[in-house]
């Protein structure tokens, strides 16, 4: 029963709370450059704009793709949610992630297809780090399945700090954060456009947004595994984290400027070793 | 103000201006005048924007250019034209090269005279355009029901 309430919560919550994340985001974007910044509630007014414009299809394949997008991480969500496998959640994350690479190679403009190729870049560099988080919350906690994790008796950030460091590092990457906002990106992205989104216009793109949010929501939730445990407690203690690092994430995406994908690569990866590798192999010594 | 005025997204292109306008235009998203604040977005992507917003003359070769952003924007749409250029031609009005104002290529909606352009100027243009945006809106609105 609760499985099916906090399912359903996610499903109808996520995009309303991602999009309020977003307004939050530009907001405090803009005082930390010193301007007003949009009203909070301008993700809403975007997307309830962005449903009226003419639909300019590219090609028939396009919308449907980027819904796919949406229902398989809606999909991967609802998996972290119901308590089920996190294996299963991430592998079904990244599945997603192939439907937006689809949907922008789909088009003929080359700045999409450039596009799509860093996002390709952009899965192999944060790739290894959440497979390895799945086996990190297994030597910690003797399960792979969500459910049993938040059970334990204390949190898991006690033992797998590393592997938080490296999560809050790709967890840039996937929010679109500067300096890791390669494929495309919330700032105006000049160098090549709108990167994978290029060719998205009205509704098209406002399904790539909410789903956005969803995963946004999704990367949270995944934050929040650490610091969750068996007592009430630990559950003010994991939001007022997640919020924490969202603010940290925005700061960096302030603080830094756009790098090439090689640095991106070479980065990712050596952090993944440094924070993942190195807390597995502790966690699996200790065992 | 409704939907659409409320997040608009603009797309600058520059035709044949001599860059003054330019620099006004680019001085409109700096903390000073903040444009953001009216939930305006200078995005580089013509699929993606509400408002085309041109400064300096057409010329022969950008001609076809300032045709294909136009056509590649979705409905509903308008065109704010920045600077004495971009209205009639200006300065450049003579030139061989000069066709004249934007309105010689495309409708334009709203014209902001200046040279250069203020600021101020420019953002009054632009909540003039997100009037005209919104009702342009309500026509698209009920085309597409008559359509149905
Ligand atoms: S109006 Fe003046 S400042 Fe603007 S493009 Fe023309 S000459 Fe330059």
């Amino acid at each position: 029963m609760m499985q099916v309430v906090s399912v359903l919560a996610y499903l109808l919550l996520a995009p309303l709370a991602g999009a309020l994340l977003d307004g939050l985001d530009r907001r405090v974007s803009a005082r930390m450059q010193g301007r007003q910044g949009p009203p909070m509630l301008q993700p809403f007014y975007d997307l309830k704009k962005l449903f009226t414009k003419q639909m300019i299809a590219v090609n028939s394949v396009q919308m449907l793709l980027n819904l796919s997008y949406l229902v398989f991480l809606a999909v991967a969500g609802s998996l972290l949610f119901a308590g089920a496998d996190i294996l299963m959640c991430l592998f079904i994350l990244s599945t997603a992630d192939l439907f937006l690479v689809m949907a922008a190679s789909s088009d003929s403009s080359p700045f999409s297809t450039l596009g799509a190729g860093r996002e390709m870049i952009q899965m192999m560099a944060y790739e290894p780090l959440t497979l390895l988080m799945a086996v990190g919350f297994y030597l910690a906690t003797g399960s792979f399945q969500v459910g049993d994790i938040v059970r334990m008796p204390y949190s898991a950030v006690l033992t797998m700090p590393g592997f938080l460091l490296g999560f809050m590092f790709i967890t840039a990457i996937k929010l679109r954060k500067s300096p890791f906002d390669l494929s495309t990106s919330h700032h105006a992205h000049q160098e090549m456009v709108k990167g994978i989104t290029t060719e998205m216009a009205g509704p098209t793109l406002a399904i790539m947004n909410i789903a956005e949010y969803y995963e946004m929501v999704l990367m949270l939730g995944l934050m929040a595994l650490f610091f969750l445990n068996e007592h009430w407690w630990s559950w003010p203690v994991a939001i007022a984290a997640c919020l924490v690092v969202y603010l940290l994430e925005i700061l960096w995406d302030n603080a830094a400027a756009r790098v090439k994908w090689r640095v991106l690569l070479d980065s990712c990866w050596v952090v993944t070793l440094l924070t993942g590798g190195l807390n597995g192999l502790i966690l699996m010594l200790v065992r | 103000m409704k939907k659409l005025a409320k997040s608009p997204w603009m797309l600058h292109y520059d035709a044949s201006s001599c860059n003054g306008c330019d620099i006004e235009v680019l001085a409109c998203t700096t903390p000073k005048y903040d444009i953001e604040r009216f939930g305006i977005i200078n995005t580089g992507d013509p699929f993606q924007a509400d408002i085309l917003l041109i400064t300096g003359g057409v010329n022969a070769q950008c001609e076809s250019v300032v045709r294909q952003l136009y056509e590649q924007m979705p409905n509903p749409k308008v065109v704010v034209a920045v600077g004495i250029c971009a209205c009639t031609g200006g300065v450049f009005k003579d030139c061989y090269n000069i066709k004249g104002g934007i309105d010689t290529v495309i409708p334009v909606d709203v014209y902001v005279p200046g040279c250069a352009a203020r600021p101020q100027a420019i953002i009054d243009g632009v909540v003039k355009a997100l009037e005209i945006l919104e009702e342009k809106r309500r026509n698209y609105k009920e085309e597409k029901k008559e359509e149905r």
